[in-house]
């Protein structure tokens, strides 16, 4: 069956890459961003500012409702009952017990459940959201370990709770695929990530590697990851008249509310999903069972429902990072120029899902080399689905190729940082696409005059302060920027000459709210305090998700079109009797309040006084951003130069970070204080995959053992010191607002850097994450 | 009769059922949210209240516990239009990405401040028998390191902190 | 969670009475017992709460503390008699978990919490001989890094998670108890945890319905230093994965005296008896040190994922007692 997904997906893909290569011919200025934003020329507006957070003081005063916030008249808790076999049949599941507790409403299994289709999974349809695509207790099979097989409802949340433990199931066990190392055994697959075989060759690699002076190849290895948002997943689900309404925690109120639609059988307009805070993502806020079954059970019940899953069911059935084997094997001249890249590995999915970890990415972009040899196998376990966690493909690959360069800089004895330089290429090295903007020497530069990094030590093992052995490390991190089609906005200006931009985006944290209202303003002329931003709502216009790191440029194209359409309606409403008249839209620019001649700033009339002499209230206007052929154009990427300082104990083997800076070059930054905070947060979340993050999966059974925030470990206060920042900021001139994606990257190269810190004091270098104290023993 | 809390300076009924914690009792039962669920298990910090000035955490505590006793929960260190100062600390120094932690972050920090003025040692106070505690930033992220963050702000959460901890002022006791 | 009658008792006689039933369960700061009902691993039908019980820390006339059962660890580990007399707890109790945890939990409760291992905790979907005797250890042939090297049995390799235990396993701690006839006792704490051999559903040997009313440290001279060193996968808010308690007088190169407990490697708080032996009366040197962690780690017996410890902890016991030594070793 995900054979024949694969299939659908690469003729799609095959048709995708057809076009792209039209796309790629085409000149400049047929292509979304081919004229720069005229944003990027503003330097001393709103954009760029460090405006404090908008929704600061109700997210400080617990004043901001998260999805488990907003009661309902008649509200009922839910609480659910999860498998405990990986594979099999339900021979009997006795609720009878359950029922007659305390409380209870009712108890939900697929003997009563109502039936609904499969979810459409993610990447199969544009507005896709499922994780898989398994039937939601709709049948008596057991597909992982940890799947819902009951859900309780009840008054409050402790009898609903309580009656969970109540429910007997009983099992006919299958023989599950839950052991990675036999799955490999019995065969392997090449993966397809978005339409595309994640395969590629250029040149003979293995070849080249065999001939050249200089080489190493070596393996790696990274552990299954969980995104361990603080919030959990949390939906309130309600049924009124006809429509479902959910307030949900999510990073694509759009998708959910179309995905739902489909397996409720309902119109999309039926469907209303709410999302106005988000207690963290990193790719895990998607659909999951969870707001199928309470929407379920809603129905069942006839009241609404709110379900919030327990940490351990956050565990159990929202899916998280795959695991990797990697190899990486890179050839070199005497002058360090690459002759070869070889990135290949495995790692493991479901056959419910189309997410194969797509750990060569980085690799297609970052350095120049003669030839390439890049391929991702995927074997398909029995498990929970695996899916997106902050910087798909690229957090683990860059583990990887990165130490790999650090390696090879060693092999050579060119210091790591010049080796990056000396491979910089001139174009997309396999693509052949031109670079949208890509100043890496400069954050390599800049990085490492500011970090000190000619005091490092090339020898390892050299520096030691007591206890304790201090090494540096650096290594390149990057992340492509994205924009998903489908990005739609509404732009609605009132006599009062205030301004709502409406747009079906999310704030999980990233500072959307704060800088798009900044960028708006600059757009329209107008103070921030004159412009409200709209968002996480599914009847809002567009589809957008808050993932890839696209959700800047989405609802950034999709505000320039907006804006372009109102400021036509604007200059048609203006009419003759304007000192706007007879201009067109090319023609004019928004300052104070209002419009202008863009030569000519004192032809001018404000919003207000056009409005007003039209005598209208208000005037609104819709614009969908065009198709994203821009990242078949160009090769459009971010960069960071990473560099680490670490310690590590001679007694213990406990590594500690002492000092951190990221260097980027990440086009423009919108607003400084949250996009600092974004970027600290990728590398810290960098932090804890290189240390200590790993999602223990029993392959025995395939059940998660760590299924705790006591058992899981994330970085705590004490294990993050104060990490310096700095970027280019130089505004990439074929992206909205000059701006690329910053959610990610942080993430990326973080590992490595690290890795290779470990390695220059210690002497050991440890290829297997996370790097505990027992590896350095 | 019936037993009694004070929330926020309200008196509050103990609840009917014994197992209803502190955290669900202010969250489902008094409609206050600004308490946040992380984990229910004592594992991330986000539930973290005051009673009478010690910052535990209410996800591990029965309501019935604290008959007589004075809670403060967030909604009771400041509004949104009234801002507690470490509370305009944290947006200036943004010191949270999603806001679901902060509460506890905010909560614990105050709590915190007590206890280095009260003397209370930690992990990494070099001097037990000190009988002052600077309040350096490796006591500061000691101190803290049971809030958890995903978001990665850590931080800016300690810059904040920092501020009014080195302000000199003793933080003012929160709204009763 | 269970269903429960909860009652708080006002003092040690009225915690008895009210504990008379077979489903009691005494409740201190809850920190341990609140999360394990929330797990159904733990389902008393009755909680006595002891937190109002009497108990301060007070001087015994012998010159150590007596403290009560009740009293927060955060009390304890910021008393200025702890913190200049015992520091081997001060920096123990401040070790262990959170600020906010340790000013809920009681001395009594931190004793008595059980065993983190994933399994045990994984109530539904594994097999644990501590939750069930006779179904099994997942952790065997599973994810055991964190799991016992020392005094460990077929059926059970779980570790006791306490770093405060550990200390008053080095201080020679004595426990308090009051049983349901009102009978009173006390125990070495070293006595209080048993191995897990046969039965390692029973944590303790304490009698059913029996309460720990206080613990006493006895004198320590002040020739003596003490100190707590903990390893962990992280900087903080972690568990050991080993632990040093030592307590070490040393005179002229001479050890006169020396305590040593391990956490994170056993069942129960870990008196390492062999390697004080090895030690006392011997001289302070990195050899000695090495030659008596060895002996105790001697009858360690690792498993694939944990035997790291072996090295970690024969490492911890060397670096704690040189730092002790100090200019004397």
């Amino acid at each position: 069956m995900s054979i024949a997904k694969d299939a659908k997906d690469l003729a799609k893909g095959m048709l995708q890459g057809l076009m792209g290569k039209a796309v790629a011919m085409a000149p400049d200025s047929w292509i979304p961003g081919g004229e720069p934003d005229p944003l990027i020329r503003v330097r001393h507006g709103h954009v760029g500012k460090p405006v404090s957070r908008i929704d600061g003081p109700l997210k400080v005063a617990g004043a901001a409702p998260f999805a488990a916030e907003f009661p309902m008249e008649g509200m009922v808790y839910a609480a659910l009952v999860y498998s405990t076999i990986a594979k099999g049949r339900i021979l009997a599941i006795n609720v009878a017990q359950a029922e007659a507790a305390p409380g209870v409403r009712a108890v939900m299994t697929y003997r009563n459940a109502p039936r609904i289709a499969r979810p459409p999974v993610f990447m199969s349809d544009q507005k896709a959201a499922g994780g898989d695509d398994l039937p939601v207790m709709q049948e008596d099979f057991v597909r992982w370990n940890g799947e819902p097989v009951a859900v309780v409802l009840a008054d409050t949340q402790e009898q609903a709770d309580h009656a969970t433990t109540l429910v007997a199931v009983s099992y006919e066990l299958e023989t599950p695929m839950t052991d990675f190392a036999s799955a490999k055994d019995a065969g392997t697959r090449t993966a397809v990530f978005m339409g595309q075989a994640l395969h590629q060759e250029i040149g003979d690699a293995e070849k080249a590697l065999a001939a050249a002076a200089f080489r190493v190849d070596s393996h790696y290895s990274t552990p299954r990851h969980s995104h361990n948002a603080i919030e959990l997943h949390a939906v309130t689900a309600a049924w009124i008249g006809g429509v479902l309404r959910l307030h949900d925690a999510s990073q694509l109120v759009a998708h959910t509310a179309w995905s739902l639609g489909q397996m409720f059988g309902i119109p999309e307009d039926k469907v209303v999903v709410t999302s106005p805070f988000v207690g963290g993502g990193f790719g895990g806020k998607c659909l999951w069972q969870h707001q199928v079954l309470a929407s379920m059970a809603a129905k069942l019940v006839g009241r609404p429902v709110r379900m919030v899953l327990s940490r351990e069911g956050v565990y159990r059935i929202v899916g998280g990072r795959a695991l990797t084997e990697q190899r990486v094997a890179l050839a070199a001249d005497a002058e360090g120029k690459l002759k070869a890249v070889v990135h290949t590995g495995t790692t493991a999915k479901t056959a419910s899902n189309m997410m194969a970890e797509p750990f060569i990415v980085a690799t297609r972009s970052m350095y120049e080399s003669e030839t390439f040899k890049l391929d991702v196998q995927v074997v398909e376990l029995d498990m929970l689905a695996n899916t997106f966690m902050r910087a798909p493909g690229e957090a683990v690959g860059t583990f990887a190729l990165e130490c790999a360069m650090d390696e090879l800089a060693e092999a050579l004895d060119i210091d790591p940082v010049e080796l990056r330089i000396r491979n910089e290429p001139e174009m997309d090295p396999t693509s052949g696409l031109p670079f949208s903007s890509r100043n890496v020497v400069e954050a390599w530069r800049t990085g490492a005059e500011r970090f000190g990094w000619s005091r490092r030590s090339a020898v390892p093992g050299t520096v030691r302060d007591g206890e304790w052995l201090v090494g540096m490390g650096c290594a390149t991190g990057t992340y492509p920027y994205y924009r998903m089609p489908g990005g739609a906005a509404r732009i609605t200006l009132n006599a009062e000459g205030r301004a709502s931009i409406d747009i079906a985006a999310h704030e999980m944290g990233m500072g959307t709210a704060t800088a798009q209202t900044q960028v708006a303003a600059e757009r329209l002329g107008l103070p921030m305090g004159a412009v409200s931003f709209h968002y996480g709502d599914s009847t809002l216009p567009g589809v957008v998700l808050a993932g890839g790191s696209q959700q800047t440029a989405s609802i950034g194209a999709s505000v320039i079109a907006a804006h372009r359409a109102l400021v036509k309606e604007l200059l048609a409403m203006a009419g003759n009797d304007s000192p706007l008249a007879g201009l067109k839209p090319d023609e004019v620019a928004s300052r104070d309040g209002g419009l202008c001649r863009i030569d000519d700033p004192a032809r001018h009339e404000t919003y207000v006084s056009i409005l007003s002499r039209a005598g209208k209230g208000s005037i609104s206007a819709e614009g969908e951003a065009p198709m994203p052929l821009e990242t078949q154009h160009w090769s459009m990427h971010s960069h960071a130069a990473m560099f680490c300082e670490a310690r590590v104990n001679s007694v213990t083997g406990e590594v500690r970070i002492a000092r951190f800076l990221g260097s980027f070059d990440c086009g423009r930054i919108l607003n400084p204080k949250t996009a600092a905070s974004q970027l600290r947060g990728g590398i810290i979340m960098g932090l804890g995959l290189a240390l200590m993050e790993e999602t223990q999966f029993d392959e025995r059974n395939g059940r998660i053992v760590n299924a705790s925030l006591s058992e899981y470990h994330v970085p705590v206060h004490m294990d993050v010191p104060d990490i310096d920042l700095i970027w280019t900021d130089i505004a990439d001139p074929h992206t909205p607002m000059g701006a690329r994606g910053i959610g990610e990257i942080g993430i990326t190269g973080t590992a490595a850097a690290v890795a290779n810190a470990v390695y220059n004091a210690t002497g050991k270098r440890i290829r297997d994450l996370p790097i505990t104290l027992d590896k350095l023993l | 009769m019936t037993m009694t809390m004070t929330v926020n300076g309200s008196p509050v009924s103990l609840p009917h059922d014994a197992r209803v914690s502190l955290l669900d009792l202010v969250r489902e039962h008094l409609h206050l949210p600004g308490t946040k669920k992380g984990c229910n298990q004592g594992a991330c910090g986000a539930c973290t209240v005051l009673v009478d000035g010690e910052r535990i955490l209410s996800c591990l505590a029965l309501a019935v516990q604290f008959e007589g006793r004075s809670v403060t929960t967030i909604e009771g260190v400041g509004t949104p239009g009234a801002l507690h100062p470490l509370q305009a600390a944290f947006i200036e120094h943004d010191g949270f990405q999603c806001g679901y932690c902060t509460p506890g972050q905010i909560c614990s920090a105050i709590g915190m401040a007590q206890e280095i003025r009260r003397g209370v040692p930690s992990h990494v106070t070099a001097d037990l028998a000190a009988p002052d505690i600077a309040p350096t930033r490796d006591e500061l992220r000691e101190r803290m390191s049971g809030n958890l963050c995903r978001c990665g702000t850590h931080n800016g959460i300690i810059d904040a902190i920092a501020e009014i901890v080195s302000a000199d002022v003793l933080l003012p006791e929160p709204a009763q | 969670m269970r269903p429960f009658r909860y009652s708080r008792a006002v003092d040690v006689a009225d915690a008895v009475r009210l504990a008379g039933s077979p489903g009691a369960r005494y409740l201190g700061g809850g920190t341990n017992l609140v999360d394990l009902m929330r797990e159904t691993i733990e389902q008393p039908d009755a909680l006595v709460d002891v937190t109002a019980m009497p108990g301060e820390i007070e001087e015994t006339p012998e010159g150590g503390l007596l403290i009560g059962a009740a009293v927060r660890n955060t009390a304890l580990a910021e008393h200025p008699a702890v913190r200049t007399r015992y520091p081997v707890l001060s920096r123990a109790i401040v070790a262990g978990a959170s600020a906010q945890i340790r000013n809920m939990a009681t001395l009594g409760g931190n004793l008595l919490q059980r065993t983190r291992c994933a399994y045990f905790y994984d109530n539904h979907g594994s097999r644990c001989n501590k939750r069930q005797p006779g179904q099994g250890c997942d952790a065997l042939e599973g994810f055991h890094r964190n799991h016992a090297i020392l005094g460990a049995s077929a059926a059970c390799i779980a570790v006791h998670p306490s770093d405060m235990a550990v200390a008053l396993a080095a201080l020679d701690a004595v426990v308090h108890l009051q049983g349901r006839n009102g009978s009173v006792r006390s125990l070495p704490v070293t006595d209080l945890h048993r191995l897990p051999g046969e039965r390692p559903d029973v944590d303790t040997l304490l009698e059913p319905g029996e309460l720990i009313t206080a613990i006493e440290l006895p004198p320590l001279p002040a020739t003596l230093r003490s100190t707590y060193r903990k390893v962990r996968d992280r900087s903080s808010y972690a568990f050991a994965l080993v632990s040093v308690a030592a307590v070490l007088d040393i005179a002229d190169g001479e050890i006169r005296d020396v305590r040593i407990a391990l956490g994170g490697v056993a069942h129960k708080p870990w008196r390492a008896t062999r390697a004080e032996s090895v030690l006392r009366g011997g001289s302070g040197t990195a050899a000695a040190f090495a030659a008596a962690a060895d002996a105790e780690l001697a009858e360690a017996r690792p498993l694939p994922g944990n035997a790291f410890k072996i090295e970690l902890a024969r490492r911890t016991i060397v670096a704690v007692l040189r730092e002790l030594a100090g200019d004397s070793a």
